[in-house]
């Protein structure tokens, strides 16, 4: 039978926390950037500007279809040298870290945008045109009558898919960045003590997450009653 | 810009002779499409029981389904992965997890992703399946009930197969998911299409041939995905719902 020794994890934490802080750091900016870039493309997408409402199809449309892993490769390795042929950078001006959390960003804005737009769709249409009738610039419109209608009634979602993201940034290990996932890995592989780090890093995952789903719950239950 | 582009780098024979840098990519594209496959169809498996146990009268039976759901949603997929590949054979007991270490690595590779997308996926439908069986009408299940069916059959020959034909459209976004999701599986040294891509560019440096060309891989096998569960959700349509005939 394996014998567990958890006694590397105590000293470990410190290095551990750090890494939850980048988690939580990549968390936070992708939410921010997926929320607001999600909006604008979700307005693209509902233009009646042909062109605009193209673009963002086809934007949503190859995000979602790549994986991320795929993404985080692209801005990991390619997009980097790319940005230093383009601007000039001297070469060795390590743009790879906010590139990969660029990359991740944009691609959460993808599947943020269709929450939203599924969002303002929901919002009766009769909302608009009055609106329009009260003398309103499509602007006002959106920023006054809609988009808090709208967000309101995605707010669980929103929540939901902030949980799949802080997920999803564990992924950030194959582009080296030192999340708590991958901080957790470095501990185990230098201690020998990979099964218990590995086991120690899904149980806080969980915790987390599975709290973190509690809380929205209760809180949809909160609104909608 | 000073990149030189060379697609033909494709054709090129690879430094192990006889087979070209296309055949790296499409041997990864095999991969990737047959642990998809046979992950969907562990998934669907696995989530139909768990899903239908998830709705029946027997708080034992539902919880346990219900905690099985948590688990599985709530840990990140590159977790589930590590702790299936390097963690469970360590715990297995000592003779079959050195049966399963002195196995081909590729199997070995193969075998934990496989397990692990499955599970991860069913999940997902687990919930996708309670989700189509508590839309059913309440009357279905009273009527097969009062018609003599017993708990079991109503389930087999009324409960589950209306709610599969209304839950289409769900699943096929957890189908094209577990083509996205097995992408994963090459941080554990399975030669799929992402991690061939990555080999491609370590052994030529023509980083965006080999990116663009994966890249729009994966875009072909969600075309023809879509294409073809498409197809699936006109034959399976309820006439009467929404979306039906």
């Amino acid at each position: 039978m394996y014998e567990f020794d958890w006694s590397s994890i105590p000293g470990a934490l410190p290095f551990l926390w750090r890494g939850m802080c980048i988690s939580l750091e990549i968390t936070l900016t992708a939410i921010g950037v997926g929320i607001l870039w999600g909006t604008l493309l979700a307005l693209m997408r509902l233009s009646k500007l042909r062109v605009l409402g193209w673009f963002a199809a086809g934007y949503v449309n190859l995000f979602r279809s790549v994986p991320l892993v795929m993404v985080l490769l692209w801005f990991f390795l390619i997009v980097p040298q790319l940005l230093e042929k383009l601007l000039g950078l001297p070469p060795g001006s390590d743009a790879r870290l906010s590139s990969a959390i660029v990359g991740f960003a944009l691609f959460e804005s993808a599947y943020y945008s269709e929450i939203i737009r599924a969002g303002i769709q929901s919002v009766p249409k009769g909302q608009a045109s009055a609106a329009y009738a009260l003398g309103m610039t499509y602007g006002q419109a959106m920023q006054l009558v809609i988009l808090p209608q709208a967000f309101r009634n995605m707010v669980p979602l929103l929540l939901t898919q902030a949980i799949i993201l802080f997920q999803d940034t564990s992924l950030v290990y194959v582009s080296a960045l030192a999340d708590f996932f991958g901080a957790a890995y470095k501990v185990g592989d230098r201690d020998g003590r990979l099964v218990e780090l590995l086991l120690f890093a899904g149980a806080v995952y969980f915790v987390i997450c599975y709290s973190a789903s509690l809380l929205v719950k209760r809180f949809q239950k909160g609104t909608s009653a | 810009m000073g990149y030189h582009w060379n697609w033909a780098v494709l054709l090129a024979p690879t430094p192990s002779g006889g087979v070209t840098y296309l055949d790296w990519l499409l041997s990864g594209l095999k991969v990737t499409v047959a642990l998809s496959l046979s992950s969907w169809i562990l998934a669907l498996v696995l989530g139909s029981i768990m899903g239908v146990l998830r709705t029946v009268p027997n708080r034992w039976l539902s919880g346990i389904a219900s905690a099985y759901v948590e688990i599985f949603r709530n840990i990140p997929l590159l977790v589930q992965l590590f702790i299936w590949y390097f963690v469970l054979p360590e715990l297995l007991p000592v003779g079959i997890g050195t049966a399963f270490k002195q196995l081909d690595p590729m199997l070995q590779q193969f075998l934990s992703a496989w397990i692990c997308l499955g599970f991860f996926t069913s999940a997902r439908v687990c919930e996708q399946v309670r989700a189509g069986i508590g839309s059913l009408p309440r009357g279905q299940k009273s009527a097969a009930l009062a018609l003599g069916f017993t708990l079991p059959q109503t389930y087999r020959f009324v409960l589950v197969p209306m709610a599969f034909r209304l839950i289409v459209p769900p699943l096929t976004s957890e189908f094209l998911n577990i083509f996205k999701n097995s992408a994963v599986c090459s941080t554990i040294g399975l030669l799929e299409l992402a991690a061939q891509g990555r080999q491609l560019v370590d052994y030529t440096a023509q980083a965006y041939e080999s990116f663009i060309a994966v890249t729009l891989l994966y875009v072909l096998i969600n075309v023809v995905v879509m294409v073809a569960m498409r197809k699936v959700e006109e034959r399976t349509r309820v006439p009467g719902y929404m979306g039906g005939k």
